[in-house]
């Protein structure tokens, strides 16, 4: 028999993966070979999506990216057989691109089949839990503090001390909140989690859920993903058939269930409290701190709000000790993060690895300059309120204090390149535009400084009184961030200062602009 | 490929009477009903509110806040174009440009026979191969001028 792995991540179906594992199949049956397919999450590398691995003796062989057309020819030239090919990539775990990650928190996304309890025990799930279990609740925040962790999902929180404070309110019913709203541009970590490696989340928030006393959560998936949305309900099903949900998880005596919220478009229910107003069923409305959503938070209680990717992180924190995970990492940044490497690159996709590789190394090396062929000129990282960054700032390395003291920061970890093409003040334009399509409304600053915003820089693109608006401007950005209550607006100053600051020759008289730049 | 019922009060009552028993419940019969009738009608925001118990300022409130409700019919298949950064890097502006006329609609349109709604999105999460977009729940990215016009004439088929 021969066992073959095709990614059924929504990555790797946007490009056709679906297609060539039913080609396989009618492959197989036609030419009566005994072939098993097994569909996986993505290893991340997607410019080799879709990527057809091959299991041998030396490892699972890859060749990619395989069109559903070629799959015949491919099988006759000896593919199945694990036979060198102008496609193949060789072992995939060998391949330099994948091999030189630290993969903690990603450990079995595009190896195991998501689908599966059983292969998720196989490679090491449930046994943070069971560390969880044995441990008890003191000593499970113990380790989370241990490790450094924090927050994943922008703001840079330390989780250890997020769940001390929940876990010190007095007993009463306390809720797991897990945020999968991901509306970052350039990320896709936590969609990659759900898809590839569900139980991991579930057994994160399970092990969060003992340690500070909750018997129930909500992860709160934002509608643009319905393949996450599928892949957890099917995954907690799993999970809850199993015992590891429930009344007595895992005959722990503990009680823990969860289930999945579907969120309807509004990038800032992204933000918690938000996020906790749209699922008790109201307007996505920041509400003011405090009361923490620590103690008053869903439903009015105690709540602990981590992203994807912090939960995910506990199960491998848990098995293998806070202190292994602390040992990765620089400064205050403690283990890793699983990069996102987005926007025009020629390697595309997730890189996970310690703290403190620089940002020209992600992007020139690992992310390989653009596909475009074009000189690199702006990277925004940390999503549509992240900053700017020229080249001249490509030695920051990947750190939440290094990149705050360059006025920019990290977020939930994704980077977006740009080639010269790019026109700096249509990008500070956005993100004026982006603040006032998605502002709850709030606060003024936020609600009408951002359609401000837009009008002043229309007038600077027109040299309309450049430098009287260019200074409207900056008062602007500086009134949104002291005025706001929440980074949508405090932030979206970011990207529109650092276009300013880093590529003024943009805002400037003389740039002409480009024609299809009118959209 | 979705073909969406016609609005019917009593079939909007037995979605919503599915629903309203868990906690928070407003969105997800929201989501419920537009998944049958490819769009929320201002009449089902008082059959919401009874059922809740809350008020139809609420229901309304809640409705026009979140970008995912339609408050009219859409066409029988909807595509959303990314918008955001990682597609505006790799030339997803003059893919958007490229669907509004060949659809012959802006943003937020529907096209004259009814067959093909356009949305904007902001990011699908597959910004590692940009730019993407969306057929109903199918999902598309590293698309080209190419690419796009065989979804333009899927959509519309
Ligand atoms: C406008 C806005 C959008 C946000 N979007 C997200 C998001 O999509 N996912 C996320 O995890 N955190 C998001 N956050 C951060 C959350 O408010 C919060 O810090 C986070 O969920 C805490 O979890 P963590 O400590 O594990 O990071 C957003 C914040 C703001 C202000
Ligand atoms: S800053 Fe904007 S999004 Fe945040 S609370 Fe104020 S109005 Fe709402
Ligand atoms: S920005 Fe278009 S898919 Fe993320």
């Amino acid at each position: 028999m021969t066992r073959i792995y095709i990614s059924r991540d929504s990555g790797a179906l946007a490009v056709g993966a679906e297609s060539v594992a039913k080609r396989f199949e009618r492959e197989a049956t036609e030419r009566g070979l005994d072939l098993e397919i097994v569909r996986t999450g993505s290893r991340g590398m997607y410019w080799l999506e879709p990527l057809v691995e091959v299991e041998t003796d030396q490892g699972r062989v890859g060749y990619g990216p395989v069109k559903a057309s070629e799959v015949g020819t491919l099988i006759d030239e000896g593919i199945l057989a694990a036979k060198s090919h102008k496609k193949c990539i060789g072992v995939v775990d060998e391949y330099p691109w994948f091999k030189n990650q630290t993969r903690l928190t990603f450990a079995r996304v595009g190896i195991t089949d998501p689908r599966s309890l059983k292969d998720y025990q196989a490679h090491g799930g449930y046994a943070g839990l069971k560390r969880a279990i044995e441990a008890g609740p003191d000593a499970i925040i113990e380790q989370v503090l241990t490790s450094g962790l924090r927050g994943r999902g922008g703001a840079g929180f330390p989780t250890g001390i997020k769940w001390r404070t929940v876990a010190d309110t007095p007993p009463q019913q306390k809720y797991i909140v897990c945020n999968a709203d991901e509306g970052d541009s350039g990320t896709f970590a936590d969609r990659m989690i759900m898809e590839g490696d569900p139980f991991v989340l579930i057994e994160g928030m399970t092990i969060a859920g003992i340690a500070v006393g909750a018997t129930y959560g909500y992860i709160y998936v934002r509608s643009e993903y319905p393949h996450s949305i599928e892949a957890l309900r099917a995954a907690i099903d799993a999970a809850r058939a199993a015992g590891f949900l429930g009344t007595n998880v895992a005959g722990s005596g503990y009680a823990y269930d969860m289930e999945v919220r579907e969120g309807a478009g509004a990038y800032v229910c992204g933000e918690e409290t938000s996020l906790l107003d749209s699922v008790e069923g109201k307007r996505g409305e920041v509400r003011a701190k405090p009361p923490l959503p620590a103690h008053v938070g869903l439903f009015g209680q105690p709540t602990i709000i981590n992203n994807v990717l912090s939960l995910a992180t506990v199960p491998i924190i848990m098995d293998r000790g806070g202190e292994f995970y602390r040992d990765f990492g620089m400064g205050r940044s403690r283990g890793t993060m699983p990069i996102q490497l987005a926007g025009n690159l020629k390697y595309g996709g997730l890189y996970e690895t310690a703290f403190g590789i620089t940002l020209g190394e992600l992007v020139d090396e690992i992310g390989g300059g653009t596909k475009s062929g074009r000189p690199v000129r702006a990277v925004q990282v940390g999503g549509p309120l992240g900053a700017y960054f020229p080249r001249s700032l490509f030695d920051t390395p990947f750190d939440y204090e290094a990149f705050a003291a360059a006025d920019g920061l990290i977020g939930h970890g994704g980077v977006v390149v740009f080639d010269d093409t790019v026109d700096m003040a249509q990008q500070a334009h956005f993100a004026m535009e982006f603040c006032a399509i998605e502002s709850c409304g709030k606060c003024t600053p936020c609600r009408i400084g951002s359609a401000r915003g837009m009008e002043v820089i229309d007038k600077i693109i027109a040299n309309d009184n450049r430098a009287a608006n260019l200074e409207i401007l900056e008062d602007l950005c500086n009134t949104m961030k002291l005025g706001s209550l929440c980074a949508l607006g405090g932030f979206a100053p970011y990207p529109v200062m650092s276009a300013l600051t880093h590529f003024p020759e943009d805002f400037g008289a003389e740039k002409k602009r480009l024609e299809d730049a009118a959209e | 490929m979705p073909k969406y019922e016609t609005w019917a009060p009593e079939r909007a009552s037995e979605i919503i009477a599915q629903h309203q028993d868990q906690k928070g419940a407003t969105l997800p019969i929201l989501h419920a009903l537009q998944e049958v009738f490819g769009y929320v009608p201002l009449a089902a925001e008082p059959l919401i509110a009874d059922a809740l118990n809350i008020t139809r300022a609420e229901v309304h409130g809640c409705v026009t806040f979140y970008h995912d409700f339609r408050r009219e019919p859409p066409g029988r298949r909807t595509l959303k174009i990314c918008l955001a950064e990682s597609c505006q890097a790799s030339g997803g502006r003059a893919l958007a440009k490229r669907a509004k006329e060949k659809l012959g609609v802006e943003m937020g349109g529907t096209t004259a026979d009814a067959r093909v709604t356009l949305e904007p999105v902001y990011c699908l999460g597959l910004c590692h191969s940009s730019p993407a977009a969306m057929l109903d729940k199918d999902v598309y990215a590293a698309l080209d001028a190419e690419r796009l016009d065989e979804l333009l004439k899927e959509a519309q088929s």
